[in-house]
């Protein structure tokens, strides 16, 4: 176990470094001229070049990646070329609203996806499964733009029961989440469904019936903690969804997490603060693979750590 | 000569193999894969025959397509499904996005899945190294945020249909790699194929004799299922405004130029946002059943 965590480690970080270098030739590649941004409009050529001195624009490749890579080990990832900041510092403002609001959305999406899989399953094949099944469908095939916008119409402007988006309080926590959670409801009341059923097949429900027990005990004591567990191990790998999730939702809402600052940064082509939140993202996501690997063979000891 | 030896042409075939024709029955038995099957039949020639479909020029900003306020107008009346902010007619303009979703949908996922499917089989069948490091960089695809990487490389690249279907494609070949590349990994140890490479059958015959009609279910399956993920790409895309450029109408770009109005005028959100979920829905839908009619032993999440 310790050695295939080792492993796994020393795979996820070279997995980072391989990002660090595709996403630094990507952003190489973009054609604006940052220093030319910076300059505005007006400045003369020779100011520019200054500026691109300044920030080493002017350096090979190589010596510009080694330059972030040594920056990086030290938890330097520079500063943004347009607002008058560190990224770190950036990011670290910004990650508090994003935080909140993907647990906010786990739970959305935990508590919808494990209901409706549990009402589907006890009740298979009949009209309710069907609805809620197509129900699921619907949430795994709709853009959450679309659902964002559609929910801000009914709930916001027309009900008025929730604020047009911002940041604060309860209330602004309510639509986000939704929509972020919606899609992982989805595949979660899918898969709580067969899983469901899966375990209701099992011997230990004949058991459980031989002995007498109620079907309700014999469903909340003896199936769903038995169907529950492939699923917790689903939770790392949303991270991966959820990080593509925010650049759209926090848009869509305002919300002042690191969504809406990789998309402003990408408007005005502030690369190292694209760089940053890409980084961040990728490290989560990788964190919540590994987590997810980590967890699969203790909840399901057939699972082998190679 | 050496039919015998493999289950697909020999003695051994596997009884749910079925035919074009076999599928599309048993497809069409199922209600919500049927459902599927005429909302894509009918998005396919709503694409086809846009011209002739299409109530009014979709370009045209027309003098009487806004109200007095200068606002777009509502749906009924004249224009069936209203106007959009510059007075276009929001009917002809779905019609033409339906063009845009269905060739950025298959044409990226048409590269999605020979990119994919090419990956996978190399790296399974050759193994070694070639596998190790082909692996080691879709992990490396897999940890990329990928909608971040999406809207870099649109920011790129100016956006054309083309770019965008090659950025899609870039973003959604991995999961297709994986998945082949298990399969081929387990089918090359198998006794068929180790005996075809033994008695000198060279790589590009095993692999379309032998390898390909085994990995042709899952190709399928998960290519149906992929171009539900390219349509809902696109329109994020579009929407964010680093997809499909307007004047050019796309789905996703109708409801990023109208946005603003969405308060007053929902409808220019609401239609685009329903063809979008219904296209998406529909190949859902499909890729599900054929899923079960193909193959009943893959199942999940993909």
């Amino acid at each position: 176990m310790w050695g295939y965590l080792l492993r796994r480690l020393f795979e996820s970080a070279l997995i980072l470094l391989g990002i660090t270098f595709v996403t630094f030739v990507l952003l190489y590649l973009v054609p604006a001229d940052p220093a030319r941004q910076i300059a505005g409009r007006s400045a003369t050529a020779a100011t520019v070049d200054n500026i691109r001195n300044q920030l080493g624009l002017n350096d090979p490749l190589v010596v510009q990646y080694w330059r972030y890579l040594t920056g990086l080990a030290q938890g330097d990832m520079g500063r943004s070329y347009l607002q008058r900041a560190e990224v770190s510092s950036l990011i670290a403002s910004r990650l508090p609203a994003s935080l909140l609001l993907m647990v906010s959305a786990i739970v959305t999406e935990l508590i919808m996806g494990l209901t409706i899989g549990v009402v589907a399953a006890l009740r298979r094949n009949r009209p309710v499964d069907h609805s809620l099944m197509i129900f699921s469908f619907v949430a795994i095939s709709a853009p959450q733009f679309v659902i964002g916008i559609l929910l801000l119409y009914v709930f916001a402007v027309q009900l008025g029961w929730f604020p047009i988006g911002g940041y604060g309080t309860f209330a602004h926590l309510v639509l986000p989440s939704i929509t972020l959670g919606l899609l992982g409801a989805g595949w979660y009341s899918r898969m709580m469904r067969s899983s469901m059923i899966e375990v209701l097949n099992q011997d230990l429900v004949r058991t459980a019936r031989a002995k007498g027990l109620s079907k309700l005990r014999i469903v909340a004591g003896h199936v769903m903690p038995n169907a529950i567990l492939p699923i917790i191990a689903m939770i790392g790998i949303d991270i991966g969804l959820f990080m593509s999730g925010i650049v759209v939702v926090e848009s869509v809402f305002g919300w002042p997490g690191i969504g809406q600052l990789a998309w402003q940064a990408i408007q005005r082509i502030d690369i190292p603060v694209i760089m940053g939140v890409t980084m961040v993202s990728a490290t989560a996501i990788v964190l919540g693979n590994l987590i997810a690997d980590l967890v699969a063979p203790l909840i399901d000891p057939r699972i082998k750590t190679k | 000569m050496n039919a015998a030896l493999d289950p697909v042409v020999g003695p051994a075939t596997r009884p749910r193999r079925s035919g074009a024709r076999e599928v599309l029955r048993q497809l069409m038995r199922r209600p919500r894969a049927a459902f599927g099957m005429v909302i894509i039949a009918a998005m396919f020639l709503a694409a086809l025959f846009a011209p002739w479909l299409m109530p009014a020029d979709p370009f045209e900003q027309s003098f009487d397509g806004l109200d007095l306020m200068g606002g777009p107008l509502p749906p009924g009346g004249v224009y069936v499904l209203g106007t959009d902010l510059l007075g276009r007619d929001l009917a002809s303009r779905l019609i033409l996005g339906t063009r845009t979703s269905l060739i950025i949908g298959v044409l990226a996922n048409g590269i999605a899945v020979l990119l994919g499917a090419g990956v996978g089989i190399t790296a399974g069948y050759f193994g070694g190294w070639t596998a190790t490091i082909l692996m080691r960089f879709t992990d490396l695809m897999m940890a990329f945020p990928a909608l971040l990487l999406a809207i870099v490389l649109a920011a790129i690249f100016q956006p054309s249909l083309l770019i965008v279907a090659l950025v899609i494609a870039m973003v959604n070949w991995v999961q297709m790699s994986r998945v082949i590349y298990t399969e081929t990994r387990s089918l090359t140890e198998r006794e068929f194929i180790q005996v075809q490479r033994s008695i000198g059958s060279g790589p590009i015959r095993i692999l379309f004799r032998h390898l390909l009609p085994h990995l042709l279910p899952s190709i399928i399956v998960f290519g149906t299922l992929g171009i539900s993920t390219t349509v809902l790409l696109e329109a994020t895309l579009s929407y964010l405004g680093v997809g499909v450029q307007p004047p050019m109408p796309s789905w996703g770009n109708i409801i990023f130029e109208n946005q603003t109005y969405f308060s007053t005028a929902p409808w220019l959100v609401f239609f685009p946002g329903l063809l979008i979920v219904l296209l998406a829905l529909a190949f859902n839908l499909v890729g599900d059943a054929l899923r079960d009619i193909l193959d009943p032993t893959l199942q999940g999440r993909h």
